[in-house]
């Protein structure tokens, strides 16, 4: 019974699986997320990944090793005049190692931001002529920063040895943080990306938000220079909870952390879910403005 | 019996528009707040207003599965708007579509084509685009290639492909992706000769296998040959589907229908109005007034305008732009080129502009009518798009008894000399 049905169907002898049914209606009811389309279209994600990846290093004189150098010379330009000149307080962490490892996540966050945020001016060629699930574009502009992490981080594992620090159970915790920042910079990814579409200033304000937000968070110095009533206030901005919790997981740091990471969690949450909602209620406008 | 394969209920796509009823050419931004602060106050003076335009005004047909479908109609009139909506690449402000398979689409050259990557790479990204699992586009690969012939660039970004190699892998990825419907926008409109009959035979097989096509074509030849019905859209609304023939004759009818609109009663037009055009048509070389031209012929297109107030204007531009149907602008006919700038009024008039022998070869062409101020202010008196159409076809351009074949754009006066060297 079902030979004879799919004979009948040559396109379905090629694929070998039944022929989806589409339902094209205004998007404008309660916004059901579709996960599972966007599981279907995996591959698309990891493909976008990828040549988000492979395009970034393609013309580059120094490639990957830019993962390396970018980190690596900002740590030494911190360790100069935050460490040895003006003697910012590590908490007895050696601040090399204690600047990058706050660099190592903020970097991974701040490429998101910037790569998401012009993902979808940036792939106006594809929105216009082809369907996907646009949120994909930010995603797969998130993702392609792990690369780079990976590389940093394997960096950071030999400061480690050589500064002495064993990893401990904590570091089982680790992929939780890592999980917040990326969270966190898809959150404002998705923000920036469909504002970006709409108001092409965005592009201009990333790269002074960014900045801003370095200093807004404990990268070259500690949270501990904050009296305890100010931290739970300084924790609003995401990052907070993601540096202090990667100092915390790999550098052994003794901080209480429990309060600053639930609220970093909330806001991250917040910020997620309102930026998806925004993304999606924006979507169905893309490719007529891009 | 094969069951539908699209169904389309009821549907309507708005755009909005600012439209910008144009004083001067250029505004200011204090021009702007000014306007801004009035326009509670006086709605009709303001220089903007927001209007909304209905590319899609109340679509409903159904489409059988296998069959080839011909979609027609002028530029504008929501063809490709229809197409994206089903693609679902914009969305339908109200109305519901249902799509029975995969949807793959070619709506303008170069679909989802990432120009750094190689020619595989895109492959594989199209079809991941489609949702189609790596192995199955495995499986498609070597008829992709062979079909586009581009083997031995299959691992060159496609950013050094010529726009042949570019459209042939476009097309080739489009049809034999395993979608199965396919929407094709205005691709023949590119490619040579040899490539046009291979997508042709194309299209026809990916019928055969019982796959649906919706085709967007102003070839009405490849319309006529390829398809078993045809839509023709006017306005956003569907207007007219049945056999191909019928649809296309009617279609050719309202081509006419539209030059006889007096362009005095068209409301979409531009400027200031201090002279107007009120009327336009085309006359042959007897003086009639006619539509259709052979290439070769002699073609007069000739204005009526009436001027708004009591005075001569000195310094007048007249022109013509000609637009194909794919939107390529031809060429453009103006005064100042050939006689310059023109005095007229303050009694109504008629001005008329010749074309000795014209060198179009075939198609369906319009063109705009533009009045302006030409010394350095720039004012645009009046200016209609779409004022008028007509069509061309082959003829007997180089008086030489024989006609051009092949699709081409121009045919261009030149002649050949043989120069023989003596032997020895």
């Amino acid at each position: 019974m079902t030979q004879s049905a799919i004979s009948a169907d040559p396109a379905k002898d090629r694929t070998g699986e039944s022929s989806p049914v589409i339902r094209i209606r205004p998007t404008k009811g309660p916004l059901a997320l579709d996960l599972r389309e966007l599981w279907q279209y995996r591959e698309l994600l990891f493909f976008f990944t990828w040549r988000d990846i492979k395009v970034r290093y393609k013309q580059t004189a120094l490639g990957a090793s830019w993962a390396i150098i970018q980190p690596l010379s900002t740590m030494v330009v911190f360790t100069i005049f935050f460490g040895e000149l003006a003697k910012i307080p590590s908490d007895g962490i050696p601040y090399p190692i204690f600047s990058f490892c706050g660099l190592l996540p903020w970097t991974l966050f701040s490429g998101a931001l910037n790569r998401a945020s012009g993902s979808l001016v940036g792939g106006a060629g594809l929105i216009t002529k082809v369907y996907f699930p646009r949120l994909i574009v930010p995603i797969s502009a998130v993702l392609a920063g792990l690369v780079d992490f990976t590389i940093a981080f394997l960096v950071l594992v030999g400061m480690m040895l050589y500064f002495g620090y064993l990893p401990t159970a904590r570091v089982l915790v680790l992929p939780l943080f890592l999980l917040q920042a990326i969270g966190t910079g898809l959150a404002v990814g998705l923000w920036l990306s469909a504002l970006n579409v709409h108001y092409r200033d965005v592009a201009y304000t990333v790269p002074f938000l960014t900045q801003l937000w370095l200093f807004a968070s404990p990268v070259a110095y500690s949270s501990s220079l904050l009296s305890e009533k100010w931290r739970l206030l300084y924790a609003l901005n995401p990052m907070v909870g993601v540096i202090e919790g990667f100092r915390w997981a790999l550098l052994g740091r003794e901080l209480a952390l429990s309060g600053i990471t639930a609220i970093s969690t909330a806001i991250v949450a917040v910020l997620f879910i309102g930026g998806l909602y925004y993304f999606r209620r924006m979507e169905r406008t893309f490719a007529d403005i891009v | 019996m094969a069951g539908n394969a699209i169904e389309i209920r009821q549907l309507r796509k708005s755009y909005q528009i600012r439209q910008a009823q144009v004083r001067q050419t250029y505004r200011t931004l204090r021009e702007d707040l000014v306007q801004w602060v009035r326009h509670p106050l006086s709605r009709r003076q303001g220089g903007t207003k927001k209007e909304f335009f209905w590319a899609l005004d109340d679509i409903s047909v159904e489409i059988r599965q296998g069959d080839t479908v011909g979609i027609i109609g002028r530029n504008g009139a929501g063809k490709s708007t229809l197409l994206k909506v089903l693609s679902r690449i914009t969305s339908p402000t109200s109305g519901e579509v249902t799509l029975y398979g995969r949807v793959g689409s070619l709506l303008e050259v170069g679909t989802g084509f990432h120009p750094e990557l190689t020619g595989r790479e895109n492959i594989f990204l199209n079809g991941s685009i489609m949702g189609m699992r790596r192995r199955e586009v495995i499986g498609c690969l070597d008829e992709i290639v062979d079909f586009a012939g581009i083997e031995q660039f299959l691992d060159t970004p496609v950013k050094r492909y010529s726009s042949g190699m570019y459209v042939r892998l476009a097309f080739a990825v489009a049809a034999h992706l395993s979608a199965e419907i396919l929407l094709i926008d205005e691709v023949l409109a590119v490619g040579d000769a040899g490539f046009q009959k291979k997508v042709l035979g194309k299209v026809e097989g990916i019928s055969r296998q019982g796959r649906t096509v919706l085709f967007v074509s102003h070839q009405m030849g490849h319309i006529a040959a390829l398809c078993q019905r045809c839509l023709l859209i006017e306005g956003g609304r569907l207007t007219k589907d049945g056999p191909p023939q019928a649809v296309i004759d009617a279609y050719l009818a309202t081509l006419q229908e539209v030059q006889e609109t007096s362009l005095r009663d068209r409301r979409d037009r531009q400027g200031t109005g201090r002279i107007r055009a009120v009327d336009v048509w085309l006359e042959d070389a007897g003086g009639n007034r006619a539509e259709h031209f052979f290439s070769g012929d002699q073609l007069t297109i000739a204005l009526e305008y009436e001027l708004a107030g009591g005075e001569r204007l000195d310094n007048v531009l007249v022109s013509f732009g000609i637009q194909n149907s794919y939107g390529l602008w031809v060429t453009d006919l103006a005064s100042h080129l050939v006689k310059g700038n023109l005095s007229l009024g303050p009694h109504p008039g008629r001005v008329a502009c010749t074309i000795p022998r014209l060198p179009l070869n075939s198609g369906i062409f319009t063109f705009n009518t533009m009045l302006r101020a030409g010394d350095s202010g720039y004012e645009i008196y009046d200016a209609v798009q779409n004022a008028g159409t007509f069509s061309v076809e082959p003829g007997d351009f180089y008086r030489s008894g024989t006609v051009p074949s092949g699709p081409i754009l121009l045919n261009i006066d030149h002649h050949w000399h043989v120069a023989e060297r003596s032997g020895k």
